[in-house]
């Protein structure tokens, strides 16, 4: 499969001090879902906005499908949907006169009528964009990247601030576009986004790539793919050792008075958990067990949480 | 949408057979489209840059209005020989223009001093009259002349020389006819500067400029989508103040509408150039409102729009004549109010033209679309 998007060695330092992107190198095929996963103000827009053209890096080196920017930039432009991932479109034009204003600017874009029913906007089609929902203006913004017929599309935190309902809406039409052979990178700190949405992603912190390949791989890595996540009372810092111990257990993470442990096979870690409690005259105050997911993975690599800070 | 996109076939395009195609020029009829409903959709647009430039024109009209025969207030101090005063003018048949107090001394100096009077009038014991007057002020300079002159005729002056007067009050040389001319120049350079400067940063601020350079779009047809949508509303609101002025008070249009039109346009794309420059960099609304009113308000002092610009030393006379609303509003009055070609205006646009291709050519250099 061809290469759509490339980046080498990506750097970008504002101002000559505050190093955003610092070395990224990226390799995104053809008619993939990529993802750069990571915590706010970990360089993810700065590196989407530098491969949509509109930032200048300090260093590195860019293509979309083999060409760079400085080769000829309206050509790119017009293989390009992009999503920002702030932008207040004009609240008194309707959604059907945004369409076409986008839509005026490709070569050979899609019929409005078309977009407005994949991006369910068809029945808001003479309103003003300032009486739209938050997740019909995200859709109508989507609906501006997807109306030039683009290969690619960049998503800057697409679903933030919607409601379930709405981020389901916009996973949808996101894999539409995908299904029709284009290529998508989206950047998100949602977990769940990326593990649903994307076949491969970066795990991006400090502006440095921590973690890449997909989901499942990722979550692979922690050694197990289930999580028991209990409170003990006599639950003290020796402790740990002991929980290591324990049949299955690959990974042992303590988190605010909570235990983490990271388990290939929880029928045998859990029977074993409560004799160790219990033979200690201890009490268990709490215990569940749950899918590994890309959370404990990032927690794993920096010992953060993805919605902190 | 129809005009500009056309269905056609293309057998040899990976792209679906009747798939659409724009032409060149689709992206700037369609942001010129966008920007004008906009406009139209937005009330406060539609007052500052209609209603009110015709409210203050009808304001500024009726209050300085020229009233057919002035009348000149005058107090005159309380004495002995204070009804002998009225009775003089009383006498001399110009009891109409002339509206006298009788007031204590010190009501009456009051009076002068707070502007109720032009003159105050004292008659002492001697019978000798004083006149107390202002000589900064011209009305107070003239009352006192006139009060003078119809008090000696009445007391029995001959005059030796005889003389008649004859009332000029034309269209064209009236307050109002002055003053439309240069609300046209004033309504120009902030409908451009506020049209544009304030537009643009709206846009940059909302990540609206940002995302329009995210789409093939040509740079170059949104600057002139803004310049083109200015010029639009150059001729509606040009057109607009003349008939205003036409209709009700009777102003006379000596010049050519075209070449009125034609000066409009020079002086909304020269304005267009310094309101893309005052808003090249700014980030924020309330920084660039602020720029904005910096750069206009020399010009509100200065370019002769409420009054002349000959009162100002003459010192300065070279700088306010550089400046682009001056050049605008004398060469609007030249051709409303004399007639002159565009010929003569040539030196008067070539300064507007300065400033334009200037500021436009900063403006580039600098200007942020992100």
């Amino acid at each position: 499969m061809p290469v759509a998007i490339e980046c080498r060695d990506l750097r970008k330092t504002y101002e000559g001090k505050v190093e955003a992107v610092r070395g990224l190198n990226l390799r995104i095929e053809t008619g993939e879902c990529f993802g750069l996963l990571g915590p706010n103000g970990a360089g993810k827009t700065t590196t989407i906005e530098i491969l949509e053209g509109l930032l200048q890096a300090t260093s590195g080196y860019v293509s979309i499908f083999g060409h760079t920017w400085q080769e000829n930039d309206r050509e790119l432009r017009e293989w390009l949907g992009i999503s920002l991932q702030e932008t207040r479109l004009s609240e008194k034009l309707s959604v059907r006169e945004t369409i076409e204003l986008f839509a005026s600017f490709y070569r050979e874009p899609r019929p409005t009528d078309e977009v407005l029913d994949q991006l369910q906007l068809r029945e808001k089609a003479d309103a003003w964009v300032g009486k739209l929902s938050g997740g019909q203006r995200q859709r109508l913004a989507v609906a501006t990247a997807l109306v030039g017929n683009p290969r690619i599309l960049f998503l800057d935190e697409p679903t933030t601030g919607l409601d379930p309902q709405s981020r389901r809406q916009l996973w949808d039409i996101i894999r539409g576009f995908q299904q029709h052979g284009g290529t998508v990178l989206l950047t998100t700190h949602y977990m769940d986004e990326a593990e649903r949405l994307c076949d491969r992603l970066a795990i991006v912190d400090h502006g440095q790539i921590i973690a890449e390949g997909t989901p499942e791989d990722l979550i692979a890595r922690l050694g197990g793919h289930h999580v028991v996540e209990f409170e003990a009372s006599n639950n003290h810092s020796a402790a740990a050792e002991r929980w290591r111990g324990l049949p299955g257990v690959e990974g042992v993470r303590q988190d605010d008075g909570l235990v983490c442990l990271t388990v290939r096979e929880p029928h045998r870690t859990i029977p074993a958990l409560l004799d160790a409690v219990e033979g200690q005259g201890g009490q268990l105050e709490h215990l569940t067990t749950r899918q590994a997911s890309l959370e404990d993975v990032f927690v794993k690599l920096t010992g953060r949480h993805l919605r902190e800070e | 949408m129809s005009t500009v996109q056309q269905i056609r076939e293309k057998p040899s395009s990976p792209a679906p057979v009747g798939a659409l195609q724009n032409g060149r020029w689709s992206g700037f009829v369609h942001l010129l489209d966008a920007r004008m409903k906009e406009l139209r959709r937005e009330p406060e647009v539609v007052f500052w840059v209609f209603v009110f430039p015709l409210l203050l024109a009808l304001g500024l009209g009726i209050a300085f209005r020229n009233k057919p025969a002035d009348t000149t207030a005058i107090a005159v101090v309380n004495g002995p020989e204070a009804s002998r005063t009225l009775d003089l003018i009383r006498q001399s048949g110009h009891e109409s223009a002339i509206h006298a107090d009788v007031l204590d001394r010190a009501q009456a100096m009051k009076g002068f001093r707070l502007g109720k009077y032009n003159l105050v009038v004292e008659v002492d014991s001697a019978g000798a009259f004083k006149y107390v007057f202002d000589p900064a002020r011209p009305e107070s300079v003239l009352s006192k002349s006139e009060v003078d002159d119809v008090l000696q005729t009445a007391a029995g002056r001959h005059n030796p020389l005889s003389t008649s007067s004859e009332v000029s009050s034309e269209p064209g040389s009236r307050y109002i006819d002055f003053l439309i001319p240069g609300l046209i120049g004033m309504n120009v350079m902030n409908a451009a500067m506020w049209g544009i400067g304030f537009a643009i940063v709206d846009m940059r601020q909302r990540k609206l400029l940002k995302r329009f350079v995210a789409t093939p779009m040509r740079r170059s047809d949104f600057l002139l989508a803004l310049a083109s949508s200015r010029l639009i509303l150059m001729i509606l609101e040009v057109g607009l103040l003349l008939g205003f002025g036409v209709l009700v008070f009777h102003m006379r249009v000596l010049g050519s509408v075209l070449v009125i039109l034609l000066i409009g346009a020079i002086g909304a794309l020269g304005f267009a150039g310094v309101g893309l420059l005052t808003a090249s960099r700014a980030q924020k609304i309330e920084s660039v409102s602020g720029l904005i009113n910096v750069v206009m308000m020399p010009m509100w002092i200065f370019s002769g729009v409420f009054f002349s610009y000959e009162r100002f030393p003459a010192i300065i006379q070279p700088f306010i004549k550089a400046l682009p609303l001056t050049a605008l509003n004398d060469a609007l009055r030249a051709t409303i109010l004399e007639g002159a070609s565009l010929a003569a205006q040539s030196s008067r646009m070539l300064v507007l033209g300065i400033w334009g291709i200037v500021c436009f050519m900063l403006a580039l250099r600098w200007f942020r679309w992100t």
